[in-house]
């Protein structure tokens, strides 16, 4: 399976008028942080919790920017209350890239961050996509266009830590 | 100590243009606010909130000047938000936070450690380049223009009365005139803001 590539992130959050990426470091989108850091379109905001992402991407929103949130599916699921009231709560089109730890689509999944990932996305009815290579890509725009038809937060779920399950080795 | 009511109408005074966050003191600004169309009266979606809202607003619209009235409930839950308040430094954004010592919308129970807690020297500790802490409404008068004239972000603890609330969510009388977004589409056709 071919790699997910940063720069093809990057390109997609470009193409879409990404103005600003709230995130939390994690290891599944760790790799984009170089180059979103070098990147004069798009201003970071590093937020310490994750349920700050959605308190800070609704006053983005708010204020006409199209803010991305790119958290951990550990974070999402701390940020419950955040989301519901924040996101969903003031139809904050956002597209929240969410790190899926955890996440094979090889054997069993023993992780519970990823275990309960998609059983948490379904609970708060939001949306979801699975990307895990560049082929998988195209699937953020699909995510950018529906946020902002359905004015609610919709999940890319990144199923690919550091490069690491779906490389040939 | 100060009435969040007395203290805001002191604060009307000052206001200017600015974009309003009236946070926990929404019930009172509403009565008194001239410029309906740029308060966000946004009462409270999730608790901690509002510190991180308020940052997000002044980065999109850094020729405005936006005003939060946080209260210390907020932010001992969402403290965290300090730092990246501070590190991304707008300097539209006024950070008051009203501290009566306790849970006023659930009865009054005492916040953590209330009576040593020093929101001020927090918020410096985070970054903040302008902190003050104000107990009576005196001072308050005296300082509120020196606050606001200066760059943000600015941080200010303020001692107010509790106004506790104890009657049931479903019995509490509506203060709210229009829904959370409302609020927000009114402040963004007010200001100019398009979306999309």
């Amino acid at each position: 399976m071919a790699e997910l590539s940063p720069a093809r992130i990057l390109a997609e959050l470009k193409n879409n008028g990404a103005t600003h990426v709230v995130w939390l470091p994690d290891s599944e989108t760790n790799f984009l942080y170089v180059l979103m850091s070098e990147e004069p379109s798009i201003d970071l905001v590093p937020v310490s919790r994750e349920g700050h992402a959605f308190s800070t991407a609704a006053g983005l929103a708010a204020g006409g920017k199209k803010p991305v949130i790119l958290i951990q599916n550990t974070g999402m699921m701390e940020s419950g209350d955040s989301l519901r009231g924040w996101g969903l709560g003031m139809n904050v089109p956002v597209v929240m890239m969410v790190g899926y730890r955890g996440w094979t689509r090889h054997g069993v999944i023993t992780d519970t961050a990823a275990f309960y990932t998609e059983r948490f996305l379904h609970a708060f009815n939001i949306n979801y996509y699975l990307v895990e290579s560049d082929e998988d890509a195209d699937r953020i725009s699909i995510a950018f266009a529906e946020a902002q038809r359905e004015k609610r937060p919709v999940a890319i779920l990144v199923g690919d830590e550091y490069h690491g399950f779906n490389v040939s080795r | 100590m100060m009435k969040t009511a007395e203290m805001l109408e002191i604060f009307n005074r000052h206001r200017g243009d600015a974009v309003v966050i009236p946070g926990r003191g929404g019930r009172f600004w509403v009565e008194m606010s001239e410029q309906p169309n740029r308060d966000l009266p946004l009462g409270d979606p999730a608790m901690g909130g509002h510190a991180s809202f308020a940052l997000g607003l002044a980065l999109a619209i850094p020729d405005q000047r936006v005003v939060l009235f946080d209260s210390e409930g907020d932010v001992l839950m969402g403290m965290g938000a300090l730092p990246t308040v501070a590190e991304k430094a707008p300097s539209n954004l006024y950070h008051f936070m009203l501290d009566n010592g306790v849970y006023a919308t659930t009865g009054g129970q005492p916040v953590p450690n209330a009576e040593q807690m020093e929101y001020d020297v927090v918020a410096q500790g985070c970054g903040y380049p302008a902190t003050y802490a104000i107990d009576n409404l005196e001072d308050f008068a005296s300082q509120i223009e020196e606050i606001l004239s200066q760059p943000g972000p600015v941080f200010v603890a303020l001692k107010i009365d509790p106004d506790i609330i104890n009657e049931p969510i479903n019995a509490r009388p509506q203060w709210q005139r229009k829904t959370r977004n409302q609020a927000v589409a009114d402040m963004q056709a007010e200001l100019g803001i398009s979306i999309g």
